[in-house]
C-alpha cells in the first residue's frame, strides 16, 4: 500500500474532532472495537483497520468531508456494503472510510422514462423489488444482490448472470451524482439516453471509487419478459458442455443466462440447496430462454437438439416458476457451498473468449495438481467470465501464498489466450500486480494521469488498482511485461 | 461578424498539409512530430461526419483513411476487430455472410451532409457515438466497443478493453473514446460487439394525428413486454415555412396509406415470436379499432433504413439539430416545436430531430435553454447558410467542462488533436 503518513497518524485525535464538526458525532466512529468490523471487505485476506470511519447523511456532508480530506491530505477509501471480492474497499491505516451505509433510500420510481433513482446503499436487489409490483425489474444481477449496493455496483461495474444478453452495470445505468476529492458535485447523466461530451459516466463505472464518491444513482428499468424458462442440462465431459456453449452462441441464440459448473460444485451447490442438479455429470450447463411463450419453447428446442449433438447426458426443463429460481438456487448459492467444502476458498474472476473454455480448464487442472489445492468452477459461459474457486485452509503455514500464486499463474493464462483479469469482481488490491500482464507502461500510465487530474493529491482509495512499485507507479516506474524491462530485479509489494 | 464568419469556416487546403500514415507506429509518429512542434491537428477518416461539431482550422490534417482492414473476426466469440479506418459498409457485408450485425444501427449522416449515403468508418462512428433507431433497446455505439488502440497527443499508443462483453480491468477508456470527436486519440484499432440479424422484421403503423396520443402509444409500446425495438413519430404536417413537406414522398411503400401523420412501432426476432407480439401489442395498445397498417419484412427494414439515413431531411439545407429528453418531457417540448419547426420523434419519445429554417443564434439558444430546463441536451448537426456558425454546438454546464478539461489534458496535454472541436478550450 502507499507510504503510511505516521503524522498523520498522531494526529487521529484531532481530525476526528474535525471530522465530528462536519457530521454529528455518532457518526463518526474511531474506537479500535468499533472500527474492527470494518477491517475487510468481501475479500477476508486482508485486513487493515482505518484510522476512523465516517457515515455521511447527504451529499453536502460527503463533499465537506472530501473537501476537508483533500485540505488536510487525508487518503479517504469509499465503501458500500463491502461486498466487494478484490479487496477494493480495503482500509488505509491512516486514511478514512467513508460508508454510504445511510444512503439507503429509493428517491423516485419514475415508470414514464422507465428508470429508478436511488441512493447509493439501496442494495441491487431491492431495486427489483421496488418495481416488480408492475413486472419491471432491473437488470444486472450479480450473486451477492441480496446485500450488494447499488453504488458498489457501479463503482465495480457489476455483471451478473444476465450479461450477455442485458449487459453488466454500465450498460443499465442512465446517471449519477458524484462527488470529486475537491468537494466539488456533480451530476452526470439523468434520464436521457447518452449524454453529450465525453462519456464520464463510463468512465467512473468501474472506476473502483478511485475518481470519485458516488451519492445518488439513476438505473434504467426493464419489463420482465413474457415467458421465462431454465434448462438443466448434464454432460459427461467438460469439453462436450464447452463445446455445446460455443454451438448455442453460433447457431444465433442468445440465451437470457447461460451457467456452466464442473463436478466438483454440482455436487457441492446440490448438497446446499437440493436444487436437483444431475450429479453423475461431469458437467452442468443452465440454459435460460426469455421472450414470448412460444419462442421460449421453439428455442428450448433448438436448445435441446444442440446438447444432444453434443453428448448431453440429461436435460432438465423448468416446469414452473419455482422450479426455475430453484434451478439459479444453487448456481447462486456456489460461493457459499464452496466454504461448506473448505475452511476457506480464494475466487478468481478473469474472462475469456468462450471458445478458449476447454483449453483454460485444462490449465486449472493442470495448476491445481502442482499446487496441490483444489479447485471447483463456475463459469458465466455466455459472456465468457470464470470463477475458478481455489480451496484453502488459511491456518496452514504459507497456504494465502501459495493460493495466491494459483490463482494469479490462472489469470495469466486467461489473459494469454486473449482474455483478461477481471470481468465483474474489479482488480482492487488483488490483482493490482497483475495489472502489467495485460497492459503496457503507456496504457497504465495513461489511466494514472486521468486520475492524477482528477484527484491531485491521489488520496481517493489509493494503492488500489495501479500496481505499486518501489518509489510507486505514479511516479513511472511500472514493472513492464513483455516488453523490455528496465528493472527486472526491483522487488515488488 | 462577416469576418468571424469567414475564420470560422472551413477552408481549402493543399494536399501537403495532409498526412496519411498506413500503420499505427505511423500514426504515432506524426502525432510525435505534431507533439514537439506544437503543431494542432485536425484528425479524418473518411469525412462522412467532418461537418458535425465546430469548425475547426490546423495547420495540419491527419488522414486515417489507410488504416483499412479487418484485423480478426470470430462470428462464435461474438466480435470483429478492425482498423478504425475500415469503412461500416464493408464491416457489415463482413457480418451478413454470418448472419450477423452491428445491432446498435450505425447512423448514415451521408445523405444529409453530402448528398450520398455514406455510414463513414469505424472510428467516425466511434467518435460521434451517434446512434440509430434501436438505441432505446440495445444501446449506442459505446455500449458495443469492447476495446481500442490509438494514439494519445503525445504520439503513445494505448490501448484499452478487450475482445470480451464482461470485463473491469482498469477504467473503462473505450467509453471515453465515444462521443469525443477525435479530441483524445488518433483511434487505429476498433473491437465491436456483434449480434446476430433478426430473423423478422415487422412494423405496425397507427395512423393517428394527435400527438398526445401518439406518445402515450410509444410509451405503452416500448414499456410492455413485447420487446418493441423502434418506436417514432412523424406529425402530421402544417406547412412550416422553408422545409419541405416530404412525409409521403419519403414513406411511399404499398402497404402504407398515405394519410399524413404515422405512429411507427417496430418488431424484430424469430417469425413466431414477431407474429405473436404483433398480436399482443395490438391488443395491449387497444388499437384494433384505429386506423392501422401492417409492414412486412420487405417494407419494414426499407422504412426503418430511411430513419437510419434521415431521410426525411434529405436535400435540406436548413439547421439540423438533434435533442435528446427524458420521455416524459416530450410532449412539452413538442408543443413548443410544433408548426414552427419539422420535426419528428424516435426511440419513443426521448430524440427529436428538428429542422429549423432561417434559425438565429438567439432562437437556437432559446431552444437550448427549454431542453436543458426539461432535463436534456441538443447538438448542432449541420449548419445552413443563414447560421452558418454557432459558438456552442454541444451542451455543456460548468462543472462538467472543467472535468472535461482534465481528461482532455490528461490525453492531450498540448491540446493538438482536433482542439475547439466540441468545446473552445478543449
Amino acid at each position: 500500500m502507499p507510504k503510511i503518513d505516521r503524522k498523520l497518524i498522531a494526529k487521529k485525535n484531532k481530525v476526528v474532532a474535525s471530522l465530528k464538526k462536519i457530521i454529528i458525532a455518532e457518526n463518526v466512529l474511531d474506537h479500535e472495537d468499533q472500527l474492527r468490523p470494518f477491517e475487510t471487505d468481501g475479500l477476508s485476506a486482508y485486513k487493515q483497520k482505518p484510522l476512523a470511519v465516517v457515515f455521511p447523511e447527504n451529499t453536502e456532508q460527503v463533499s465537506r468531508i472530501l473537501a476537508y480530506c483533500n485540505d488536510e491530505k487525508i487518503k479517504v477509501v469509499p465503501r458500500g456494503a463491502g461486498t466487494g471480492l478484490s479487496g477494493g474497499s480495503l482500509p488505509l491505516e491512516d486514511g478514512i472510510l467513508l460508508c454510504l451505509g445511510k444512503f439507503n433510500k429509493i428517491i423516485d420510481i419514475d415508470y414514464r422514462n422507465r428508470c429508478v433513482v436511488a441512493q447509493p446503499g439501496v442494495t441491487n436487489l431491492s431495486i427489483t423489488k421496488a418495481v416488480e409490483e408492475k413486472d419491471f425489474y432491473y437488470a444486472p444481477d450479480p450473486s451477492s444482490q441480496i446485500a450488494c449496493s447499488i453504488g458498489g455496483n457501479v463503482a465495480e461495474n457489476s455483471g451478473g448472470v444476465h450479461s450477455l444478453k442485458y449487459g453488466t452495470t454500465t450498460n443499465n445505468l442512465l446517471g449519477v451524482e458524484v462527488v470529486f476529492m475537491d468537494g466539488t458535485i456533480s451530476r452526470l447523466g439523468g434520464k436521457t439516453y447518452d449524454s453529450e461530451g465525453y462519456d464520464l459516466l463510463g468512465l467512473i463505472t468501474g472506476s473502483e471509487g478511485l475518481l470519485c464518491v458516488i451519492t445518488e444513482v439513476t438505473v434504467k428499468i426493464l419489463k420482465k419478459a413474457q415467458a421465462v424458462k431454465a434448462a438443466l442440462i448434464g454432460f459427461p465431459t467438460i469439453e462436450d458442455g464447452g463445446k455445446c456453449v460455443s454451438d448455442i452462441i453460433a447457431s444465433g441464440i442468445i440465451p437470457a443466462g447461460m451457467e456452466m459448473m464442473d463436478k466438483a460444485l454440482i455436487h457441492a451447490t446440490d448438497n446446499f440447496v437440493k436444487a436437483g442438479y444431475p450429479r453423475d455429470a461431469d458437467a452442468m450447463l443452465i440454459v435460460e430462454l426469455d421472450g414470448t411463450e412460444k419462442e421460449v419453447e421453439e428455442l428450448i428446442e433448438k436448445v435441446s437438439k444442440i446438447c444432444k449433438k453434443n453428448n448431453s447426458s440429461s436435460i432438465k426443463i423448468s416446469k414452473s416458476e419455482k422450479e426455475r429460481l430453484k434451478f439459479w438456487a444453487g448456481r447462486k448459492a456456489a460461493f457459499p457451498a464452496c466454504g461448506d467444502m473448505s475452511p476457506d476458498y480464494y475466487c478468481m474472476d478473469g474472462t475469456i473468449p468462450r471458445g478458449k473454455l476447454v483449453d483454460v480448464l485444462k490449465e486449472i487442472g493442470r495448476l491445481s495438481k502442482k499446487y496441490n489445492l483444489p479447485v471447483a468452477n463456475a463459469f458465466h459461459a455466455g459472456d465468457g467470465n470464470l470463477h475458478p474457486l481455489i480451496m484453502y485452509d488459511a491456518n496452514q503455514k504459507d497456504s494465502l501464498e501459495k493460493t495466491e500464486k494459483f490463482g494469479a499463474d490462472i489469470l495469466k493464462y486467461c489473459v494469454k489466450v486473449g482474455g483478461v483479469l477481471t470481468g465483474e469482481h474489479g482488480v482492487g488490491v488483488e490483482k493490482r500486480e497483475l495489472m502489467c500482464e495485460m497492459f503496457n507502461n503507456n496504457d497504465i500510465q495513461q489511466q494514472i494521469k486521468i486520475k492524477k487530474y482528477l484527484d491531485v493529491s491521489s488520496l481517493l482509495n489509493p494503492g488500489k488498482v495501479y500496481p505499486i512499485l518501489r518509489k510507486c507507479a505514479e511516479e513511472g516506474r511500472v514493472h513492464v511485461h513483455r516488453e523490455k524491462n528496465k528493472f527486472p530485479n526491483i522487488p515488488r509489494f | 461578424m462577416f469576418t468571424e464568419k469567414k475564420i470560422n469556416f472551413p477552408t481549402y487546403q493543399d494536399s501537403n498539409s495532409i498526412e496519411y500514415p498506413s500503420n499505427e507506429k505511423e500514426v504515432s509518429n506524426s502525432i510525435k512530430n505534431f507533439y514537439k512542434s506544437n503543431i494542432p491537428i485536425e484528425l479524418l477518416g473518411s469525412g462522412s461526419k467532418k461537418t458535425i461539431g465546430r469548425s475547426i482550422q490546423c495547420a495540419k490534417t491527419l488522414s486515417l483513411s489507410k488504416l483499412d482492414g479487418i484485423i480478426e473476426y470470430l462470428p462464435e466469440e461474438l466480435y470483429i476487430k478492425v482498423k478504425a479506418g475500415t469503412s461500416i459498409r464493408k464491416i457489415e457485408e463482413e457480418l451478413k455472410k454470418n448472419n450477423q450485425q452491428l445491432i446498435f444501427e450505425p447512423i448514415d449522416f451521408g445523405t444529409l451532409l453530402n448528398n450520398k449515403s455514406d455510414f463513414g468508418t469505424a472510428g467516425g462512428q466511434v467518435a460521434c457515438n451517434i446512434s440509430g433507431p434501436r438505441r432505446f433497446k440495445v444501446g449506442s455505439v459505446r455500449d458495443h466497443v469492447l476495446g481500442f488502440k490509438g494514439v494519445n497527443g503525445k504520439g503513445e499508443i494505448i490501448k484499452s478493453g478487450g475482445v470480451v462483453v464482461k470485463n473491469v480491468t482498469g477504467y473503462d477508456l473505450s467509453k471515453l473514446m465515444c462521443g469525443s470527436y477525435g479530441t483524445l486519440v488518433a483511434l487505429t484499432e476498433v473491437t465491436f460487439k456483434v449480434l446476430p440479424i433478426f430473423e423478422e422484421n415487422k412494423t405496425l403503423i397507427i395512423h393517428n394525428h394527435k400527438i398526445e396520443t401518439a406518445l402515450d402509444l410509444l410509451d405503452k409500446a416500448v414499456s410492455s413486454s413485447n420487446d418493441v425495438s423502434g418506436a417514432v413519430f412523424f406529425p402530421k404536417e402544417s406547412k412550416v415555412h422553408g422545409c419541405l413537406m416530404n412525409i409521403e414522398k419519403t414513406f411511399k411503400l404499398n402497404d402504407l396509406k398515405q394519410d399524413g401523420s404515422i405512429t411507427a412501432i417496430r418488431l424484430e426476432g424469430s417469425k413466431n415470436s414477431v407474429d405473436q407480439r404483433i398480436k399482443n401489442l395490438i391488443k395491449d395498445l387497444n388499437v384494433v379499432n384505429l386506423d392501422i397498417s401492417l409492414l412486412e419484412s420487405h417494407q419494414s427494414k426499407i422504412f426503418w433504413n430511411k430513419i437510419k439515413s434521415l431521410e426525411f431531411f434529405s436535400s435540406s439545407k436548413n439547421n439540423i439539430i438533434r435533442i435528446v429528453i427524458p420521455p416524459s418531457e416530450c410532449v412539452k417540448l413538442a408543443y413548443l416545436l410544433s408548426n414552427r419547426f419539422k420535426y419528428y420523434i424516435d426511440w419513443g419519445g426521448s430524440l427529436i430531430w428538428l429542422e429549423a429554417f432561417e434559425l438565429t443564434e438567439e432562437m437556437f439558444e432559446s431552444i437550448r435553454k427549454k431542453v436543458v430546463k426539461h432535463g436534456g441536451y441538443l447538438t448542432m448537426i449541420k449548419n445552413s447558410n443563414y447560421l452558418p456558425y454557432v459558438e456552442d454546438v454541444f451542451t455543456i454546464n460548468k462543472e462538467r467542462f472543467v472535468i472535461s478539461q482534465n481528461i482532455k489534458k490528461s490525453f492531450d496535454p498540448k491540446r493538438i488533436l482536433n482542439p475547439d472541436k466540441m468545446y473552445t478550450g478543449i
